[in-house]
């Protein structure tokens, strides 16, 4: 039992990382409908910039926000520049160039900061109390921060302007021009605000898994298998998404463990907890294929 | 009109005899190294696999980004009969094509009801959960688990005079230009036309009576036929298969082919094939060159050279290296014509 | 036979009367070469993964490529430049297969030298073993590398897994009566032969100390989950076979769950800058391990000769290279030891004679090795480092201690 509490601590900790990533990718999605394979790599870069930062002196809550808005700068122009003139490109082309960028940003990251594990210091206190042994006060700030961040991106979407705009942009471009929106500057915000989100899910990240350009690859998959769990097109269904994705798993290894133990047949372990968990994501797509808290789009013929 | 029509049936097959023979002529004479006919080889071996994929995503507009999956199956299916069986390696490739066509067609069903991004999902977790599969603890016995299965590479028979090379690019030819052959009747009969029609506009093609489930898995089975043919060709050529051999990297760079080469296009898949081939080793000499020649303070890695490379493709021929030269051809016409 | 002796003699002839006349060296007589190999130059094959999941690796190849470098600006070996050519390999099996055959079949290599990882030199060994080239000195710690019988053509380098493994099972029979094992592993080749070797040690009657064995893929972003299993399983006892990233994510996850065990952990992970740094100095302390190099940033190596030689080399050759990476110490010792063989050669550069000399190394310490550790190979002996000395994390440094272990019998 005492496991079982802490494998499921553990589990939501590493869903935290999982659903901020699947946040930034829900924030492309919604804007531009594609689903961003460079995004876990943008974040490995901001999050390298932002050590850069500290170890040029800033403390970590200066340098966080000066980096996000860096990553600001680059998800825009990555758009602008880059994805703009394949507007009418079909989706395949724009997979192929993400999985160029998804390149570019690893090789490079390796290139100027090198490959060896860099330590991320944890930004809030490394304090002990009850139940510290569960849940680290680094993964409940993980916690914390994820929720904060989609209570944020949730009022701005719902009361500001530009947030109203963005999903009218995204959801109904041509009426969206008819009513004077920019849309083509709101594709261009949306890749800005995921950068940004994912430059935050980089910083929580690193402290756990150590910085280093790999760092984000395979948490990638996560962060995609817990946008669609939840649903690719809600911000909330994704970070309960994540945080599912990241439960589940532990539950499958926790599990398949404790059959070995009292019963001696080897099932699952830690080797097929991925593919178990994608599995069971998988079985519940193909029985609820718009996601948990997805809606259904109704398909114009 | 059909002595034209003849005419170029003859210079096809004259065109293939002269790719059959040249490379083995070239290698005889030293003109070509050993390696370069196993380049050409794996050229041709990726075309098949890129051949694959286009048939379920370019034609039947349905996408996958774990084709890697059935190109492991197909490479496992032929190493195990060749190594635990005792089987002649020619007679796997039937074998590996049925299992794949079987385990392309099982996956598809429940796929059927997933679309666009959720089936890019599932494809891609199928090529994460593979390699896990070859190395669970209960198929080790068969699968040689982390270590894999070495093989024996074949000789030419009947005392040809070819080496073990030159032999094995002559069958990956045959086959290929047989699937190649077979793939494009395929897409000229009533089920190609069906494919074609699901892809445009699935409602449309459901009233006119196409049974769309029945039609999305048995491509998907056909599909995964394909690339397992090339994962089983693959295994024989490299004697050698290991579950790092079939990483999610696999899945990528045929993605890549295709849409590089050029999407829903038979000469697409071959110049995708020999994209994914040539590419690789272009990265890493491109990244030395530059790191040389600009004495930049940091040094530049393959991939920021492949990634620069794709998204360049991408501007550059945006239907593919297949619809870019059929757009360059087109305008050299037209020139000429005036 | 009369034939070969009347050709000696004239090349002798010749060679005196070239030597008379131009003073030329008068080794000439013995001058053989096979592929890649000349009076002017040697040209060494090298595979890496320069891209990829494990182009971390590739600090290795970049060194040795920068140690032969230096080597051509002091002169070459014996007046011969090295001509070094390194290919990314991505640590993928068939592009190994297919790089491997480019530098023999192309660029015409003397040997392949230093090829990194298990699966990437199992897919190669055939094809070079069948064409007679060395592969040389391989990255990888499998114990399949020194078997001279079947594979004469293939050399390992460093230490094996598995004689590591049962190092440390010894140790803790010896040392622990009341031991629970938890070993954390990587699921592959590397792991398996570690714990292979570990189960060897303890012998078939102890095998039953090992309480939970947990097991990670190199994709998962994590270990925490298998520590939590670890902790819980009542293991006292902690044999930890990971990679760098993570052995650091596995030590300080120990430490913030409170789990205090005697922690063993592989020599992948020795090092300083790459995993207890990261990790914590704090977290580390009393981690025990098997050790055959120095570690660079270690003071009490601070003015060893080599460790003063390697700092030189880095600032001169490879300038702003990330130091703390423990690939540039292995890369350089590594490197030393093929310029010494290469050295041994000779004007007699064939093939044959590299494996010949690279089987009679007696007692060559190469830069970086602990004191007393020698490099000894043999006709029988293909296991050029077979000797380690037991450590513990101490502070800043490792604290070693007893003898020498040598398991130079095999």
């Amino acid at each position: 039992m005492e496991q079982l509490i802490q494998q499921v601590a553990s589990g939501l900790a590493n869903g935290a990382i999982y659903a901020c990533l699947a946040l930034a990718l829900v924030m492309i999605f919604v804007s531009t409908d594609h689903i961003n394979f460079a995004q876990g790599e943008l974040a490995m870069f901001s999050a390298f910039l932002c050590w850069q930062f500290m170890d040029w002196g800033l403390t970590f809550w200066l340098a966080l926000p000066v980096v996000a808005f860096i990553s600001f700068l680059v998800g825009v122009s990555v758009e602008r520049v880059i994805l703009r003139p394949l507007h009418n490109a079909p989706v395949l082309s724009i997979v192929v160039v993400f999985i160029g960028l998804l390149a570019i940003f690893h090789s490079m990251a390796g290139s100027i900061w090198g490959h060896t594990i860099k330590q991320f210091p944890s930004p809030f206190p490394n304090v002990h109390f009850a139940g510290s042994g569960y849940i680290g006060p680094h993964q409940i700030g993980m916690v914390v921060v994820t929720l904060l961040l989609l209570l944020a991106l949730f009022a701005f979407f719902r009361y500001t302007p530009i947030g109203l705009a963005m999903r009218a942009a995204a959801q109904n471009p041509v009426s969206a021009r008819l009513v004077g929106i920019r849309v083509d500057m709101m594709l261009a915000l949306g890749w800005g605000l995921a950068a940004a989100v994912g430059a935050v899910a980089g910083a929580l990240v690193a402290p756990v898994v150590f910085l280093e350009p790999n760092m984000m690859a395979s948490i990638l998959l996560y962060g995609f298998a817990g946008a669609l769990v939840g649903g690719i097109s809600s911000p909330g269904g994704a970070v309960a998404g994540g945080f599912i994705v990241g439960i589940l798993e532990n539950l499958v290894a926790y599990f398949g463990n404790l059959l070995e133990k009292s019963t001696g047949i080897y099932v699952v372990g830690n080797g097929e907890k991925l593919m178990v968990a994608l599995i069971i994501v998988i079985t519940v797509l193909t029985l609820k294929p718009s996601g948990l808290f997805g809606h259904v789009t109704v398909k114009r013929v | 009109m059909g002595a034209a029509k003849s005419g170029r049936r003859i210079g096809l097959w004259l065109l293939l005899l002269i790719l059959l023979v040249a490379p083995i002529a070239g290698s005889k004479l030293g003109l070509i190294s050993n390696f370069m006919v196993l380049q050409l080889s794996l050229m041709i071996v990726y075309a098949i696999a890129v051949l694959g994929l286009n048939l379920l995503t370019g034609y039947n507009g349905q996408i996958s980004l774990g084709h890697g999956a059935f190109f492991a199956i197909g490479a496992y299916v032929a190493a195990v009969l060749i190594d635990r069986y005792d089987l002649p390696w020619w007679s796997t490739l039937p074998i590996a094509a049925a299992s794949c066509f079987v385990a392309g067609y099982l996956f598809g069903l429940p796929a059927l009801r997933l679309e666009g991004h959720y089936l890019a999902l599932a494809t891609f977790a199928l090529a994460i959960a593979v390699p896990q599969i070859l190395k669970y603890r209960h198929l080790e016995n068969l699968t040689g688990g982390v270590q894999g299965i070495n093989l024996i590479k074949p000789d030419a028979p009947f005392g040809l005079p070819l080496n073990s090379d030159q032999w094995m690019y002559v069958v990956v030819f045959v086959v290929a230009v047989f699937m190649f052959w077979v793939a494009r009747n395929l897409l000229d009969s009533r089920i190609g036309r069906s494919l074609m029609a699901i892809r445009d506009h699935a409602m449309a093609a459901s009233t006119m009576g196409i049974n769309i489930a029945q039609t999305k898995a048995i491509t998907f089975g056909i599909s995964a036929l394909y690339v397992g043919v090339a994962g089983a060709l693959h295994a024989i050529i490299f004697e050698f298969v290991a579950p790092d051999s079939f990483r999610i990297d696999v899945s990528i760079s045929l993605l890549v082919g295709m849409v590089v080469g050029g999407v829903a296009s038979l000469f697409g898949s071959v110049l995708g094939g020999v994209f994914v081939q040539v590419i690789e080793k272009y990265a890493d000499a491109g990244a030395r060159l530059l790191s040389q020649s600009l004495h930049l303070p940091i040094d530049i890695e393959p991939w920021t050279i492949y990634g620069i490379a794709l998204i360049l493709l991408v501007y550059v021929m945006p239907t593919g290296i297949a619809g870019g030269l059929a757009a360059l051809w087109g305008r050299i016409r037209r020139r000429s014509g005036n | 036979m009369s034939k070969l002796t009347r050709r000696n003699l004239i090349t002798g002839t010749s060679v005196l009367a070239l030597a008379l006349a131009a003073a030329a060296t008068p080794s000439l007589a013995q001058k053989k070469y096979d592929d890649g190999a000349s009076d002017t130059e040697i040209k060494i094959g090298n595979i890496m993964p320069y891209s990829g999941n494990a182009s971390a690796y590739g600090a290795i190849g970049k060194t040795s490529e920068a140690v032969m470098k230096k080597i051509n600006d002091e002169g070459g070996i014996n007046g011969r430049k090295v001509n070094f050519i390194s290919y990314d390999d991505g640590y993928s099996p068939p592009k190994a297969v297919e790089m491997v055959r480019k530098l023999v079949e192309e660029d015409k290599v003397l040997l392949v030298f230093n090829p990194l990882g298990t699966p990437s030199n199992t897919a190669i060994q055939k094809y070079l073993n069948t064409k007679k080239v060395p592969q040389l000195f391989v990255a990888t710690g499998a114990s399949k590398w020194g078997k001279p019988k079947e594979f004469p053509w293939t050399m390992g380098w460093q230490p094996d897994y598995a004689t590591e493994g049962s190092i440390y099972a010894k140790h803790i029979l010896a040392n622990h009566k009341d031991a629970k094992i938890g070993v954390l592993m990587q699921n592959d080749d590397y792991g398996k032969d570690y714990f292979n070797g570990f189960k060897e040690g303890l012998g078939k009657e102890n095998e039953k100390l090992i309480v939970q064995v947990s097991t990670y893929e190199v994709t998962d972003p994590t270990v925490d989950s298998q520590m939590i299993q670890l902790k819980n399983s009542g293991a006292n006892v902690f044999f930890n076979i990971t990679t760098p990233k993570f052995a650091a994510q596995a030590i300080k996850k120990a430490a913030e769950i409170d789990w205090k065990p005697v922690h063993y952990l592989n020599n992948v992970s020795s090092s300083f800058g790459a995993v207890f740094k990261p990790a914590g100095i704090e977290a580390s302390q009393g981690i025990l391990l098997a050790l055959y190099r120095k570690d660079a940033s270690d003071p009490q190596w601070a003015n060893s000769p080599d460790i003063v030689a390697w700092k030189a080399f880095m600032a001169k050759y490879m300038p702003g290279a990330d130091i703390r990476d423990d690939g540039h110490n292995y890369g350089f010792s590594v490197a030393n030891t093929l310029v010494e063989v290469l050295k041994r050669c000779g004007d007699n550069l064939t093939r044959e004679n590299v494996m010949k000399q690279a089987a009679s190394l007696q007692g060559f310490e190469a830069p970086m090795l602990l004191p007393g550790i020698k490099i000894n190979t043999s006709p029988t002996d293909f296991y050029p480092i077979q000797s380690v000395q037991l450590g513990r994390v101490k502070g800043e440094s490792f604290e070693l201690f007893g003898q020498i272990l040598s398991n130079e019998s095999k």
